[in-house]
């Protein structure tokens, strides 16, 4: 372990500094987190490909997949997890100024409509009339909406390492690498949201 | 703060940096290591290990249908067989030993000190290891899997499979996507991140191509098997319905997800195969190889195109006319990238400077003409009313060998008789490598040649004995005395490899006279790789002589990669010295050369590879072997249905990673001062 003596300066290449990096876009850490969710949005489109091949081909399937789902959860719902991506990036943007209270603030929020988007999610389970042994519809449906809380589930579990990282002084303007890569998932379970919505809860009153 | 260091004592820097990279010789040491070349090795003796196991089962299935009417396994034994032979070569075997190949060399050859994500690597290993230690944990209690390795429902469903079989299959690949899917964003990233100045996208060695195809399609396919396989264990844990036609579910769902993964994963385990023959053969060619952008373009465009055949093994399910149409020209569409890399080899071969015969060159000769014959009863039943006719019989096993023994075993050969000196820093005999080679190539031939016949004749596949008169004894007989044949051939190999371990001639730095960077660095490669990092002009910088190894006028000096060790490298480096030109010994090098603070390499640019930043490398690090640990305590409590141990495993597992991302000193250093 050589770390005690370790030069931390900027090195130059001829042409300017050569940063050691630590955080940014296009950094390996943002790549990497990149071909995560790449590898995690495969997941999904296999789920909701699922459902339509079920409903275009299984007329049993059909008939219940083609139902009207009730719409008052899912679209508070939405509200509640696009606001928290605002209140995530809001958050980062703070500490790319070197704003620590506001990344606390941000996260702090973020975690609140998580919590509250899981919540109306366990009501929402709480009133339908039938288990997920029903039908497949109702295999289909619990699992994709399940996998999707449990996502949620793990961002707010990342959110909540970082905001504890937060308060122990970890981050500045120039190293919040786990801020951002954080942030990126938590977009990333938002957007994946969207797509169940327009595929489980929308397409069936478009066709 | 000079950007040049006058005078770089190459001899005391690799001190510097061998007491910074070094892993203590102790247990611990061992288990904590994140040493890519250790990684790489470890991936290929524990994919090589399953290799013998597919093979023996294999040996016993030859035994068994050697002769009509035989019982010297019982239907249920046979079952069981046949299912881990294809799982264990499919999943533990073809794909994990290309990563082996892929983790030792890809550093090497891009320049660089490490993987992009070193813990990462460490992970991804363990991981493989241990799912392959669960799944076979279930020949213990005489439950292993019994659908075949694509285990169709409603076979494999809880009504017709209720013992442990399938939940052990599921549960085991579910494992295995972990450490596959970590593995290939480590490769992603490292290629992408890490290659050393000067060699920009259009330089890349294109085994590079063939890792950065294979390792995108990984991340893309993995996930529709995933799929799958968590639909398959809800069914047979919690009765759900996603198979059950009954209630709305349907049988054809698991095909069509099994496929969408499957036929992606086919290319997986041939892509890095084809890389390494596109590597090889220009070696013993002696000349760059032939339309180089074009096989990487058909190495990129093979991957694409192998999401969009999914359906043609699927002919025989009745599907619509529409569809198999489709999949039937996509799948014949197939042949012309492949095809371009074939004639890409074969110009090569055929516009040579010097032909040199040694065994890697043997087995690529091997491979290519076994690439052809499985390319062509490919293109065969790419047809849909003669897959009709052949599907399900041993026809279809006759090609799916050609294809991986032929694509992927003999180039993996091949590139154990071309790397492993590089790795072991001994050479392989080449008497027995010949021997090795034709016994080999003859035994494989007569194991799967007959099988097209019989396969005609309409013997089905998967069946455990056969009657009499049918036409089939004679075939049969022969194919199990080419299986034979096969185990004497990789016997030879095996006793190759620990005949060179004591007394293989010692190996140079660049035996072979290679062109490509892993070469400029001694056999074996220090901790480091390079004591400096090296910089490429071109796709061939070894060929390049003083371009690359001693700079350009106007640009700074620079040292060939591993200077310090002269003894290695004056083949290389002093026969190309120019009069005039500096003694490598000491040399001025721009400080982003010699990274010598701590565990760093280079990042740089993606498309150009200009220098960026510097990377910093973690520590060794026991995290991953924990965390690996914690995941098989998962699964296993998720196999025997125990809830309680299933959540205390979870909180472990998050756990393990909240302390793998905990900071270190190394990885998260305090803030900078001023100065």
């Amino acid at each position: 372990m050589s770390t005690a003596a370790y030069d931390d300066r900027p090195r130059r290449n001829g042409r300017g500094t050569l940063p050691i990096r630590l955080t940014g876009s296009r950094s390996p850490g943002w790549w990497g987190t990149v071909c995560f969710c790449a590898t995690e949005a495969m997941l999904f489109a296999s789920f909701i490909g699922a459902y339509f091949f079920l409903r275009g081909s299984v007329e049993a399937f059909a008939a219940e997949g083609g139902k009207y789902v009730p719409l008052t959860r899912p679209l508070i719902m939405t509200v509640l997890l696009l606001t928290s991506s605002a209140s995530a990036w809001w958050g980062e943007q703070g500490i790319k100024k070197g704003d620590s209270m506001r990344l606390r603030i941000g996260l702090a929020v973020t975690l609140l409509l998580g919590v509250a988007f899981l919540t109306i999610q366990a009501s929402e389970y709480a009133h339908r009339e039938t288990s997920w042994t029903t039908s497949a519809y109702d295999s289909l449906f619990i699992t994709i909406t399940g996998f999707h809380g449990a996502h949620v589930a793990g961002g707010l579990l990342m959110n909540a390492y970082v905001q504890l990282r937060a308060w122990l002084g970890h981050f500045d303007a120039e190293r919040h690498e786990a801020v951002s890569n954080a942030v990126l998932y938590w977009h990333f379970v938002d957007g994946v949201w969207l797509f169940i919505l327009a595929a489980l809860y929308l397409s069936p009153r478009l066709f | 703060m000079s950007t040049v260091i006058e005078r770089v004592e190459l001899e005391a820097l690799s001190e510097r940096l061998e007491h910074t990279w070094k892993t203590p010789k102790t247990l611990y040491g061992e288990l904590s290591s994140v040493d890519h070349k250790k990684i790489g090795k470890r991936y290929l003796a524990t994919a090589f290990t399953f290799l013998l196991l597919g093979g023996l089962q294999a040996g016993a299935m030859r035994a068994q249908l050697a002769r009509p009417e035989s019982r010297l396994l019982s239907p249920e034994m046979y079952d069981q067989l046949f299912s881990m032979h294809g799982t264990t070569m499919i999943f533990w075997y073809a794909s994990p030993i290309l990563s082996g190949f892929s983790n030792y060399l890809v550093p090497l050859m891009l320049g660089a000190r490490d993987m992009a994500f070193p813990r990462l690597n460490a992970f991804s290993y363990w991981t493989f290891l241990l799912s392959g230690v669960f799944i076979y944990s279930s020949a213990l209690a005489g439950v292993m899997p019994h659908g075949g390795w694509f285990a169709y429902v409603p076979y494999t469903n809880a009504q017709y499979s209720p013992g442990l079989n399938m939940d052990f299959y599921a549960l085991a690949l579910l494992f295995l996507t972990i450490s596959t899917t970590a593995g290939a964003i480590n490769f992603i990233v490292t290629i992408f991140k890490t290659r050393c100045p000067g060699m920009s996208v259009s330089r890349m060695p294109l085994f590079m191509w063939s890792t950065l195809t294979t390792s995108v399609a990984m991340v893309f396919s993995m996930p529709a098997l995933t799929a799958a396989l968590i639909f398959l264990e809800f069914d047979r844990r919690f009765g759900t319905h996603f198979y059950d036609p009954i209630r709305g579910g349907a049988p054809m769902l698991w095909q069509h997800l099994f496929w969408v993964f499957g036929h992606p994963w086919v290319y997986i385990v041939i892509l890095p195969a084809t890389g390494m023959a596109s590597m090889i053969i220009p070696t013993f060619c002696r000349r760059p190889i032939v339309g180089h952008v074009y096989v990487a373009l058909a190495t990129v465009s093979t991957g694409i195109f192998g999401f969009g055949v999914w359906a043609h093994h699927m002919f025989a399910t009745g599907m619509p006319a529409l569809s198999t149409t489709f999949f039937s020209a996509a799948s014949m569409a197939v042949s012309i990238p492949s095809g371009i890399q074939v004639f890409a080899w074969l110009a090569t071969i055929w516009a040579a400077r010097r032909h040199v015969l040694a065994t890697p060159m043997l087995f690529m000769l091997g491979f290519i003409c076994l690439f052809v014959i499985g390319g062509v009863n490919g293109v065969m039943t790419a047809s849909v009313p003669f897959d009709w006719q052949a599907t399900d019989t041993y026809f279809v096993v006759a090609h799916l060998h050609y294809v991986l023994v032929g694509i992927n075993l003999f180039p993996v050969l091949a590139g154990f008789y071309y790397w492993l000196p590089k790795m072991t820093g001994r050479m392989l005999n080449e008497r027995l490598g010949t021997w090795n080679f034709w016994v080999l190539f003859v035994g494989v031939n007569l194991t799967f040649f007959p099988m097209h016949f019989v396969g005609l004749r309409g013997m089905p596949r998967r069946v455990y004995t056969y009657p009499a008169g049918m036409g089939w004894d004679w075939l049969n007989a022969v194919e199990s005395v080419g299986a034979a044949v096969s185990v004497v051939g990789v016997l030879l190999f095996l006793i190759n490899v620990f005949w060179s371990r004591r007394s293989g001639a010692i190996a140079p730095a660049n035996p072979w006279g290679a062109a490509t960077l892993e070469w400029a660095t001694s056999s074996p490669p220090p901790e480091y790789n390079f004591t400096v990092i090296p910089t490429v002009r071109g796709r061939e910088p070894l060929w390049e002589r003083h371009d690359a190894l001693l700079g350009v006028a106007g640009e700074e000096d620079f040292a060939p990669a591993d200077a310090a060790r002269a003894a290695d490298y004056v083949g290389v480096y002093t026969e190309y010295r120019r009069e005039g030109e500096p003694d490598p010994a000491s040399l001025s090098l721009p400080t982003w050369r010699v990274l010598d603070e701590g565990k760093e390499t280079l990042e740089s640019t993606l498309l150009d590879a200009d220098p960026q930043a510097v990377l910093r490398m973690p520590e060794d690090s026991i995290w991953p072997l924990i965390l690996a640990l914690a995941l098989t305590g998962l699964f296993v409590a998720l196999l025997f249905k125990a809830p309680v141990w299933t959540a205390i495993a979870g909180v472990v597992t998050l756990a393990s990673i909240g302390g793998w991302l905990w900071p270190t000193e190394a990885t998260f250093p305090p803030p900078r001062t001023a100065s």
